[in-house]
């Protein structure tokens, strides 16, 4: 079983997600949520980044956060899955581990 | 001994922020101390930031705040023989291992010989170390 | 599974602790085990009983001592953590020779070795901080 990487913060604001997608290991997943759902939009100066690690990892995306943010589904990168709380769960339950990215 | 039913975890201890500009440098080593007790298979790694809380020659008479680096030496004490260090937020620093303090342990299993405990690592090596850890605690 | 939830930030400054809320209910909903809830850092703050956030909205300290109270959960705030910060239970305060405590109800006040047997007794340990 894989790490289930989470990244709170908007890589705007923190280089946690640069981190993680440099320390990801390969077929790991990464969560975002909170301020880190930011990461996950189309069109910003870290989508290509985003875009080319998901050659390697699973990405995930915390519906209600996104929302909170005023932000549609429709700007979430291209095969970024949104899920909600539960879906939280269950990531961390199909996971060996999880390393929260503060 | 804390007496965990014989379960033996590998714990790994996440740090990525300077020190004494939060406490979370500070509060993360307590947990390593009192971790000790419990037997379990420890990692520490230091990553981005992080790595500044290994220098040498911390001097924080002028800002009022408690040295607590030499804690840092005392680690092989508390059976902490794996701290690791990201060799990229090094060098992204302008920092090497010699900016770094000297961490050792004694190897009861070898005569209670003195080694090195700090390991300078680059990503792949790090990234698979990280990977095979059962429980991460980041602060 | 068996969950430890780590929160290491106080209550409204950072989202954590309604994360950390928002998915121990959906643990729970999934009949999902929470073992235990540990307060490290600013999270001590979470415990205080003198908070009067706005009747407009959530009263954080409130939901996590209701959620105790539903669930039998056990919500730890680490007492180094909290001595630094002012938060004394009755004991804490007697100890200390203060005049007064500010634990509110649901939560204890222990030591570090609760974060670590967390980690070694719980299937995961998920962590809610800055």
């Amino acid at each position: 079983m894989a790490i289930l990487h989470t990244v709170n913060k908007s890589p705007f604001e923190r280089n946690a997600l640069g981190s993680c997608l440099r320390l990801a290991k390969k077929g790991s997943s990464v969560l975002l949520f909170e301020d880190g759902v930011i990461g996950a939009m189309q069109n910003t100066k870290y989508s290509g980044k985003v875009a080319q690690a998901m050659e390697h990892l699973s990405f995930y995306v915390l519906g209600p956060d996104i929302k909170a943010r005023g932000l549609g589904d429709d700007r979430v990168i291209n095969g970024i899955n949104i899920i909600d709380y539960d879906g939280f769960v269950d990531l961390t339950t199909e996971h060996n581990a999880v390393q929260s990215w503060l | 001994m804390e007496d965990g039913d014989g379960v033996v975890k590998k714990f790994c201890y996440i740090n990525r922020k300077a020190p004494y500009g939060t406490i979370y440098a500070l509060e993360s080593l307590e947990v390593v101390l009192i971790a000790a007790a419990f037997d379990q298979d420890i990692s520490l790694v230091f990553v981005d930031d992080g790595v500044y809380q290994l220098t040498q020659g911390q001097d924080t008479a002028g800002i009022g705040m408690k040295n607590f680096s030499r804690t840092y030496a005392a680690l092989g004490d508390y059976d902490v023989k794996k701290v690791y260090v990201d060799r990229e937020s090094l060098e992204e620093r302008g920092l090497s291992i010699d900016d770094l303090q000297t961490l050792k342990y004694e190897d009861e299993d070898d005569d209670w010989a003195e080694k090195d405990s700090l390991f300078v690592v680059a990503r792949d090596e790090l990234s698979t170390i990280i990977d095979a850890q059962d429980v991460i605690l980041s602060f | 599974m068996k969950f430890g939830i780590v929160i290491n930030e106080g209550p409204y400054t950072h989202q954590s602790s309604d994360s950390a809320l928002q998915f121990v209910k959906a643990a729970i909903s999934k009949g999902h085990e929470i073992f235990r809830v540990f307060f490290y850092h600013d999270g001590v703050n979470n415990g205080t009983s003198l908070g009067v956030p706005p009747q407009d909205d959530r009263n954080l300290t409130k939901e996590w001592s209701a959620l105790a109270t539903q669930y039998d959960l056990d919500l730890v705030v680490c007492v180094a953590a909290a001595q630094r910060r002012g938060m004394l239970d009755e004991d804490e305060m007697k100890r200390h020779g203060k005049s007064a405590h500010n634990l509110a109800a649901g939560f204890r006040i222990s030591g570090l070795g609760q974060l670590v047997e967390a980690g070694i007794q719980a299937d995961r340990l998920v962590t809610f901080g800055d």
